[in-house]
């Protein structure tokens, strides 16, 4: 039954190419728009770590004044660490893993001629780093704890900066001159760029920025190279990088399981506390938290109001496409009712008429979703030229290749069901009548 | 034209017709909201910086020993200034549009009581305000004697120049030349107010605080290098730049130029509001696309509806219609469908523009957008209706006289 439906359906269609193209057209074009944005809002709101997300979590403390007041346009410096705490939370050892974290962006000087000098991103950070997030060594490995205290000059390079200083991967014992300093490579990563960037704050653009190096923050500080991560003081400082009320690093921790979650959780209530005791935390304890990798993804809000807003215009404009097919399926139904009566009289039931014309429809969407696909493709080729930091991300997975004719199918089979139920109650000896 | 016959023959067809009105309400209300969302986009675009856009640029540069400061000034204030066509060169330690570089919080009073905001402070160089050129309305320009040495990032006490903006807002309705302000130990007092001058970015206290800058005058050295403000006449402008470019290899080869904050203020300027373009263009088109998809569902219907009725228009025509009765009869009923529409739309508008005034800051939507978009959409209707409208036109009379 279902290829004589499908017969009958292409029949139907071809009777009236131009109406059939309308209606193909409208909901390509809903489709095309809708499935530019979603794939946007897919690549963007991503797992960046699949295997580890679960276990990575991003403590926040509460170091404020009670009488300060937060901006509404400048950030949140409770989002970063002060170096106190940091320190504090790093050598606690609470949890399995921990690092505290800042990024920088730096001059290097390459020794090569031919070679200008250039700025690179990159991160300073403690020596679970590396373990905590899964970063694949290609050379190497990353420092210490005994680099750390030690403050010691090294440095990992990624790849594409090996390649770029010295022609190749293996620059183990190299030494490269960062700012004023010359740092001894002990590793080279493979190039590793989790999306979004999720351990950088707010300030980074963190769907198009990756690492090229990463070295120890201790020595980082000791050679005052300058961090490019926000820092908010609410009180006066005097430049000093370790000053209490300073906020600037990022620190995160790797917990195994619930329990584990439960018992950091206190230790930040209990460290919080212990602050507010001393005099130099004025809020409540409670105020401390911990949030789970893409809790803390979801609370960052890494989807730009523009984004969000060209997606519900998508949306809204498939639902205009779809209101209009419904409108141009029910006018084409409905003008087969003399057809409907005659194939009704001789015995097709009520199911049989709905089900003709819920195929009907479905041609229409399955021609939609292939015009909606490539127009998806054009639109995705757009956001690939718009000037955001998200916009190389903008490509199609399987994923979002399924979901289109999902959609476009959805959509149709939708607008068909009011004019079907409208074709398959006409009563059959009315308008037989009439013939 | 009688208008009774045209709603008893649309009361057949009521769900057709509901769903196509359906769709130009649902087209009337982003139609309303994207055409003003793309007019506050541009109007956001329209910033007044203040300053001579087309006649200065910046020149940043980056990498060079910061002890060095004086030294650097002083090779790139004469190297520079000797390029043809430079008119002059100063040091300044940022410009609209650019990188933030001087953004403090003040207070009203030396104890720092009274929060007066977060502002940006234009630390310039001798000849940085007249290369500025920014329009004063009251006081004078800075003299020799005003710009003094830097020991934090603005000299400890200095006769500052304020916007008008910034004045009104931290002492309304009294005259602003000699009152005094401070950020922490910094003290600071007007001797000047200017017309505007937008600072680098929006700032920390969102659009309306854009012209919360101030002007210090101050002497360039090891607190204050490495930032230049280019002035060429407008046309020689990019040369003038390239050539800067070029010859910062021999004036000062230990830096490295900053790419990104070494432009024009005018591509500096396009590169800030290039989001808002971008968005502006998408609104459009999706505009276009929506009006296209509308127009071509009255299209799709409208013929439907000539083709079934042929038999009927042949019976009128052969009755004593005229063709323009026939035309006019479909113009009508298309009028009347796409009427109702709009009344919805209206409505919908309204709705639509309250959501987006809780989730975007959108100010309430201006009535006049309703009728303007209520106009274009009876013309595209009109227009839409116009093909199958005038083939109904020209179904023959001859055509009753057939059976099925």
């Amino acid at each position: 039954m279902f290829g004589y439906y499908l017969d009958l359906a292409l029949r139907s269609l071809k009777r009236n190419k131009v109406l059939t193209a309308l209606m193909v057209l409208a909901i390509g074009l809903g489709i095309g728009a809708s499935m530019t944005m979603l794939t946007v809002l897919h690549v963007m709101s991503g797992d960046p770590l699949p295997e580890r997300s679960g276990q990575l979590y991003c403590p926040q403390l509460d170091p404020l004044p009670l009488k300060y007041q937060q901006s509404a346009y400048g950030p949140d410096p409770r989002l970063n660490f002060t170096w106190p705490d940091a320190m504090a939370l790093v050598a606690a050892h609470r949890a399995e893993r921990q690092a505290a974290m800042a990024g920088g962006a730096l001059l290097i000087r390459p020794a090569q001629a031919g070679l200008r000098p250039f700025y690179v991103d990159g991160r300073y950070a403690t020596t679970d780093f590396f373990a905590m997030f899964g970063v694949p060594f290609l050379r190497g490995q990353g420092w210490s704890a005994a680099d750390d205290a030690g403050r010691t000059r090294v440095v990992v390079l990624s790849d594409t900066l090996s390649r770029k200083l010295f022609g190749t991967d293996d620059s183990i014992g190299r030494m490269v001159r960062f700012g004023d300093a010359d740092l001894r490579v002990i590793g080279v990563s493979a190039d590793w760029q989790p999306k979004p960037m999720f351990y950088a704050d707010a300030s980074a653009k963190v769907f198009d920025d990756a690492d090229q190096f990463f070295l120890p923050l201790s020595t980082a500080l000791d050679l005052k190279f300058d961090t490019n991560s926000n820092q908010s003081s609410w009180s006066s400082f005097e430049g000093d990088m370790k000053s209490p009320v300073l906020t600037w690093l990022q620190v995160w921790v790797q917990l195994k399981d619930a329990a584990q979650v439960a018992a950091y959780r206190q230790f930040l209530i209990d460290y919080s506390a212990q602050q507010k005791a001393l005099g130099r935390f004025e809020r409540p304890p409670t105020q401390a938290r911990l949030y789970g990798l893409m809790n803390w993804l979801d609370r960052q809000n890494l989807v730009p109001a523009d984004v969000r807003l060209q997606l519900w215009l998508a949306l809204g404009f498939l639902l205009v496409c779809m209101i209009n097919i419904v409108a141009l399926l029910l006018a084409k139904f409905l003008r087969r009712s003399g057809e409907v009566s005659v194939r009704r009289a001789l015995g097709a039931r009520r199911r049989d008429i709905f089900l003709q014309f819920g195929i009907e429809s479905a041609v229409i969407g399955l021609a939609g979703g292939v015009l909606g696909l490539a127009i998806a493709q054009l639109g995705l080729w757009s956001v690939r030229h718009r000037p955001d930091d998200y916009a190389h991300l903008a490509q199609m997975d399987v994923s979002m290749l399924i979901g289109t004719f999902v959609l476009a199918m959805l959509a149709s089979v939708l607008a068909g069901l009011l004019p079907a139920w409208r074709a398959c109650r006409i009563a059959p000896a009315l308008q037989l009548k009439t013939l | 034209m009688q208008i009774q016959p045209i709603l008893a023959a649309l009361r057949r067809h009521r769900l057709a017709s509901i769903l196509i009105a359906l769709e130009i309400a649902l087209a009337c209300a982003v139609l309303c909201n994207a055409c003003f969302l793309i007019v506050s986009r541009v109007q956001q675009t329209h910033v007044i910086s203040g300053v001579d856009e087309n006649a200065l640029a910046a020149m940043k540069l980056t990498g060079y020993d910061p002890t060095k400061g004086v030294d650097l000034n002083a090779r790139v204030l004469d190297g520079l200034a000797k390029l043809p066509g430079v008119q002059s060169v100063s040091v300044i330690n940022q410009v609209p549009f650019g990188d933030h570089a001087g953004t403090a919080g003040i207070t009203t009073d030396a104890d720092g009581k009274h929060f007066g905001g977060v502002v940006d402070l234009y630390v310039g160089g001798p000849g940085s305000f007249k290369a500025l050129g920014v329009q004063m309305v009251a006081g004078s320009v800075p003299q020799a004697a005003d710009y003094q040495p830097i020991h934090q990032f603005v000299p400890d006490d200095s006769a500052v120049w304020v916007t008008r903006a910034l004045a009104e807002h931290l002492w309304p309705g009294a005259d602003p030349l000699g009152k005094e302000f401070w950020s922490d130990k910094l003290h600071f007092r007007v001797v000047g107010v200017l017309a505007h001058l937008a600072r680098p970015y929006g700032g920390e206290g969102g659009p309306n605080t854009i012209e919360w800058s101030v002007f210090v005058p101050a002497q360039p050295g090891a607190q204050l290098a490495g930032m230049y403000l280019l002035r060429a006449d407008p046309a020689q402008l990019p040369r003038v730049l390239r050539d800067a470019r070029a010859a910062m290899a021999t004036i000062a080869p230990d830096t490295v130029i900053d790419s990104k904050a070494s432009q024009t203020i005018g591509s500096l300027r396009a590169n800030y509001f290039r989001q808002d373009r971008v968005m502006a263009g998408i609104l459009v088109g999706v505009i276009a696309a929506l009006l296209l998809v509308t127009a071509l569902g009255i299209v799709g219907l409208a013929s439907f509806w000539v083709q079934q009725r042929r038999r009927q228009i042949g019976i009128r025509r052969a009755l004593g219609a005229s063709r323009g009765d026939i035309l006019s009869y479909f113009q009508t009923e298309n009028f009347l469908i796409v009427t109702f529409g709009i009344g919805l739309g209206m409505l919908l508008a309204f709705a639509l523009n309250l959501l987006l005034m809780t989730h975007y800051e959108l100010p309430r939507l201006p009535l006049y957008y309703l009728p303007v978009g209520a106009l274009i959409l009876w013309g595209l209707g009109q227009l839409a209706v116009l093909g199958p409208a005038l083939r109904a036109a020209a179904v023959p009379p001859v055509v009753a006289t057939r059976s099925v």
